[in-house]
């Protein structure tokens, strides 16, 4: 363990990480975001899963600093009577959630579709990166539609409100797994000319052997970069889908959603319930594209050569 | 060699093709003011064959691109050649399969040129030596393996405490060490070596030459050597194949290539060879330019760049022909006698 | 004591994580009108960014901390960046390894030529396109018309290398340093540009700096050695003497360590272990780890380069430094 702490520490990551102010402070925010949606049913002032709680006489208090406000919904509270603040806290939780499922199922389908054909090559190849072609011209929107559509009219309304969650997992990791199919093909190509792939087919180890010991672990940095960014994507893929009601059910809203809700009240004056998710997630998106871009300068090989 | 001895290795007439041509629609060219389609195929090896013996040091020279890679690898079963059969201690292994290849890669291993692409950056000394031993000899305890690696490693040089680094804290003398102990892990007979001491400097070059020397008098190998240096081959050779665009010129025995070289292209690459202290040697002048692969020449392929060149040269191929001392050629001129 | 070039104590830094290292430690040498000398040593012992040092091209992490670069009695390092384009690329050129590193992909060999010469001199553009051609076929370019139209990548290596050559020729330097520029290429093709080379510096009165690993190639085609290791200059001499009788160990086992130098398949002279890198330089003579002859001195006090037996003649090692005659 101390090895491993050495030799972090020892590290160019570790060095560069240091060096650069923007990624030390978008780290930190996205840790406390995290921290602060995570334990948002010990933090949070209100329960907003529990209706007993909501008081529809409380809906549409200004945040606490205005007039009307009142000092128990510091940043006011929705249509429903909801506390923002921890409405925003439960809906980023889900977010996050529903952004890291999605880039893992992303990420398991595309890294072994990508691997396959880059390591097999010739018609498999052809056949997968096709596949891969169409999937990316349906847009997710697409996708959401066709699976939200067979779903509802498999299992029905009441039930939807329950499995929401893995079900825009499920969205969005298919639609946006040619993503890594991409990455991960391109450097199998770069990777299996290399001599140590030969050496070990020289040496008669199994093909999937080498498929997933000797390529694949080197095939990860790119997987690593690109990962980042997709967490952002899938995190705004998730909130446009649950603006058009395609995503959270109202009654477990992520920060999409809390930003539809909203949405109607905002001309009538009721900006706070609109804006402060918003603010949220342009904070949340942006820290992650940030520290993205960050990991993208320090795994490029080419910066670091000796 | 004596002829009577049957060979190791032997291969007849090998053919090995790459097809360059890239998409469909890279195919298509104006040609005459119509689309013609073309693919552009790179003859690498055309029409090789050889024997190896046991105990040999056979080496294959020649300049960058004439083959000698594409060579090693369809000799080891990297590479499927187009034509022709290769034979290992008499049985016809060109034709099998991936897996029915597996009981002659425990007898036949490579060393790579490349000390830094040869090893997976991820392993670490241990676990790139403890694999082949993992799938060849699944009967070895865990003791046994760790036993025969620290063996192996002081025997090619390398520190057997080291055994738990990463190759990048090698540097690439040791690297190749590491590589010529992985092709040792499973005690085989013969080793195809592809420039192994070409991106080495002087200093450590000599180290694994000799250490290559070293492993074949205590293990009794055989060896395919390649390498584009003339004068690494002049110290190890029994035997020496020179190649040009993907024939054979030359094959012959390797004292007699140096002091007694015949063929037009042997003998401008001896004479190019820079020596120490020969101030402004004179050297061979090859004319014309360096041909391709994409378009071989008719006839010998040297003709482009042969000052010897005559009509026949253009039209026939030469088929090489014992001249003396176990050498062989593949000359027209050497042949008729108008090449001295 | 006017030398075309002359280097003294050069020290070449690069400020790495682990804190500065010096590449290039108290490298002193000349170069005179005409002169062709060979810089020697395995790789990483500082050849090239000796070479960028002269023509004041060492990019970051990298700077000059010591030492003077004179050209034509002139201190480069004094001069402004315009007087140092002056002389760089026109008084003194450089060719490099890869031929596409002064090569531009994407104009035609025609164009970087006569761009070249119009930014260098005074010339109209039918003067500077009959100057590329000139040059052309100074370096024995079949067909220079023709070629002049064409691009980079339709030729082949040795006929880029040629280019790069005549490029280089352009601006009729008085000294072009060539990096290693043959190791790229076949030996045929190498023997003909290194005839191209001395024949040029012939026939144009250039002085030139070969660096390379190659013994065999320095040996051929220059007048003095300077033989390079971890950094510091540790011998130097005339070709013929360093190479028929070299005196230090280094070079020595160097020499000793050629194939041909020895007996077909005995086993070859070696000398162990490998150069120090730059992070872990052992303390006094930086190659007494890998010396036969180290004595107790050795790992305390670097050796000075000092004079043997004639004043081209320098050796820096204290064995021989100690019984002097040896
Ligand atoms: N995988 C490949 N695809 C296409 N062309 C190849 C491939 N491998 C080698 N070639 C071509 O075959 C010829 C011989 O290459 P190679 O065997 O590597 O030569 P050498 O090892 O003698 O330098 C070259 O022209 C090279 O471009
Ligand atoms: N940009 C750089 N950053 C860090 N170290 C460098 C850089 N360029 C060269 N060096 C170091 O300087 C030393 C000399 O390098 P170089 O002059 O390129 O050697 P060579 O003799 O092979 O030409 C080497 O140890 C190398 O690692
Ligand atoms: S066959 Fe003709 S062209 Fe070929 S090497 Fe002999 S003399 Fe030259
Ligand atoms: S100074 Fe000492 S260690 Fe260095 S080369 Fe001379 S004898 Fe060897
Ligand atoms: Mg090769
Ligand atoms: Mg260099």
């Amino acid at each position: 363990m101390k090895k491993y702490w050495r030799r972090f520490k020892n590290s160019f990551f570790w060095f560069s990480f240091r060096r650069d102010p923007v990624a030390i402070a978008s780290f930190s925010i996205l840790v406390i975001l995290a921290i602060l949606s995570f334990s948002a049913p010990w933090i949070a002032p209100h329960d907003v899963y529990e209706s007993s709680s909501i008081d529809i006489m409380n809906s549409e208090l200004p945040p606490a600093w205005m007039e009307e406000g009142s000092s128990d919904y510091m940043l006011g509270t929705d249509i429903q009577g909801r506390d923002m603040l921890s409405a925003m806290l439960y809906g980023m939780r889900l977010s996050i959630l529903i952004g890291l499922g999605a880039v893992c199922l992303q990420a398991v389908l595309g890294v072994l579709i990508g691997l396959i054909a880059g390591y097999v090559g010739g018609k498999v190849d052809s056949f997968l990166m096709r596949v891969a072609d169409v999937q990316l011209s349906f847009s997710t929107l697409m996708v959401a539609i066709i699976i939200s559509a067979i779903f509802q009219l498999a299992f029905g309304l009441a039930k939807y409100e329950d499995l929401a969650v893995p079900l825009l997992i499920v969205i969005i990791g298919l639609a946006e797994w040619p993503q890594y199919g991409r990455t991960v093909r391109a450097s199998v190509l770069g990777e299996k000319k290399k001599e140590y792939v030969e050496a070990a087919r020289v040496i008669g180890l199994p093909r999937w052997w080498i498929m997933f010991r000797h390529i694949l672990p080197n095939t990860l940095s790119p997987v690593l970069v690109i990962s980042t960014v997709q967490v952002a994507n899938a995190i705004m893929s998730e909130a446009a889908l649950s603006f058009l009601g395609l995503g959270m059910p109202v009654t477990k809203p992520s920060l999409g959603s809390l930003i539809n809700s909203g949405f109607e009240y905002i001309f009538s004056g009721s900006w706070w319930i609109t804006l402060f998710p918003g603010v949220l997630l342009v904070t949340l998106v942006v820290v992650i594209n940030l520290l993205g871009d960050w990991v993208r300068d320090v795994l490029n090989p080419k910066l670091y050569k000796r | 060699m004596n002829t009577q001895a049957k060979p190791l290795l032997k291969l007849e007439d090998v053919y090995k093709e790459f097809d360059v041509t890239g998409g469909f629609w890279e195919q298509f060219r104006w040609e005459n003011g119509r689309p013609v389609r073309k693919k552009a195929i790179v003859k690498a090896v055309n029409g090789v064959t050889f024997d190896i013996y046991q105990g040999e040091t056979f080496s294959v020279v020649g300049e960058s691109g004439c083959g000698k890679s594409t060579l090693a690898r369809t000799v080891t079963g990297l590479l499927q050649p187009e034509c022709g059969k290769i034979f290992y201690d008499g049985d016809r292994i060109d034709d099998l399969s991936y897996s029915q290849k597996t009981p002659y890669k425990k007898r036949m291993q490579m060393v790579f040129q490349d000390p830094y692409a040869s090893l997976n950056p991820r392993f670490t000394v241990r676990k790139t030596l403890e694999e082949p031993l993992f799938f060849h000899y699944p009967e070895l305890t865990r003791e046994q393996r760790l036993d025969r690696i620290a063996e192996v490693m002081e025997q090619v040089g390398v520190h057997p405490a080291w055994a738990e680094r990463f190759p990048h804290e090698f540097s690439g003398g040791q690297r190749q060490r590491i590589s010529i102990a992985r092709a040792l892990m499973v005690d085989p007979e013969f080793i195809v070596a592809d420039e192994p001491v070409s991106a080495l400097d002087v200093s450590v070059q000599a180290q694994i030459l000799n250490l290559f020397m070293e492993a074949q008098e205590k293990r009794g190998l055989t060896y395919m050597f390649i390498t584009h240096d003339l004068s690494v081959v002049a110290h190890i050779s029994t035997r020496v194949a020179v190649m040009y665009l993907g024939s054979l010129c030359e094959l012959s025995p390797g004292g007699e290539i140096f002091n007694n070289p015949r063929h037009p292209y042997t003998k401008a690459l001896l004479s190019a060879i820079p020596r120490l202290g020969e101030k402004k040697a004179k050297h061979i002048r090859l004319k014309g330019e360096v041909t391709s692969p994409l378009h071989l020449p008719s006839g010998c392929v040297f003709h482009k760049r042969c000052t010897y060149a005559k009509e026949i040269c253009t039209q026939e191929i030469p088929t090489p022909f014992t001249a003396g001392d176990n050498a062989a050629v593949a000359c027209h001129g050497v042949e008729q006698g108008w090449v001295g | 004591m006017d030398h075309l070039l002359e280097i003294q104590n050069l020290e070449v830094k690069f400020r790495l994580r682990s804190g500065e290292v010096t590449a290039i430690n108290d490298v002193s040498f000349f170069l005179d009108q005409g002169e062709r000398v060979g810089l020697v040593g395995e790789s990483g012992a500082g050849k090239s960014v000796t070479g960028f040092a002269i023509i004041k091209l060492i990019s970051k992490p990298g700077f000059i901390s010591g030492g003077k670069v004179l050209f034509e009695g002139r201190d480069i390092a004094g001069l402004s960046i315009e007087e140092v384009r002056n002389i760089r690329g026109n008084r003194i050129s450089m060719i490099f390894q890869d031929p596409m590193m002064t090569l531009n992909p994407v104009l035609s060999i025609g164009t970087q030529m006569t761009e070249t010469i119009l930014a260098h001199k005074n010339v109209s553009k039918a003067e500077a396109q009959a100057i590329a051609l000139d040059k052309l076929k100074k370096v024995h370019i079949p067909s220079p018309e023709k070629r002049l139209d064409q691009y980079p990548h339709e030729f082949s290596g040795g006929m880029r290398q040629r280019i790069v050559i005549a490029i280089a020729l352009l601006t009729d330097p008085a000294v072009i340093i060539a990096d290693e520029p043959t190791t790229a290429l076949d030996v045929t093709i190498q023997a003909e540009i290194m005839d191209l080379l001395s024949e040029l510096c012939e026939s144009e009165k250039m002085a030139l700096i070969l660096i390379t690993h190659d013994l065999g190639v320095v040996s051929q085609v220059t007048d003095r050695i300077i033989v390079m290791y971890a950094g510091r200059i540790v011998e130097q001499g005339l070709t013929r003497d360093v190479v028929s009788n070299p005196r230090h160990p280094y070079t020595k086992g160097l020499i000793a360590a050629l194939p041909e130098s020895q007996q077909r398949g005995k086993a070859l002279s070696q000398i162990p272990g490998t150069m120090p890198s730059l992070t872990d330089m052992p303390q006094g003579c930086s190659f007494h780890p890998r010396c036969e002859l180290v004595m107790p001195i050795c790992k305390e006090k670097v050796p000075e380069l000092i004079e043997l037996d004639n004043k081209n003649a320098l050796v820096a090692c204290h064995a021989l430094a100690k019984g002097g005659a040896s």
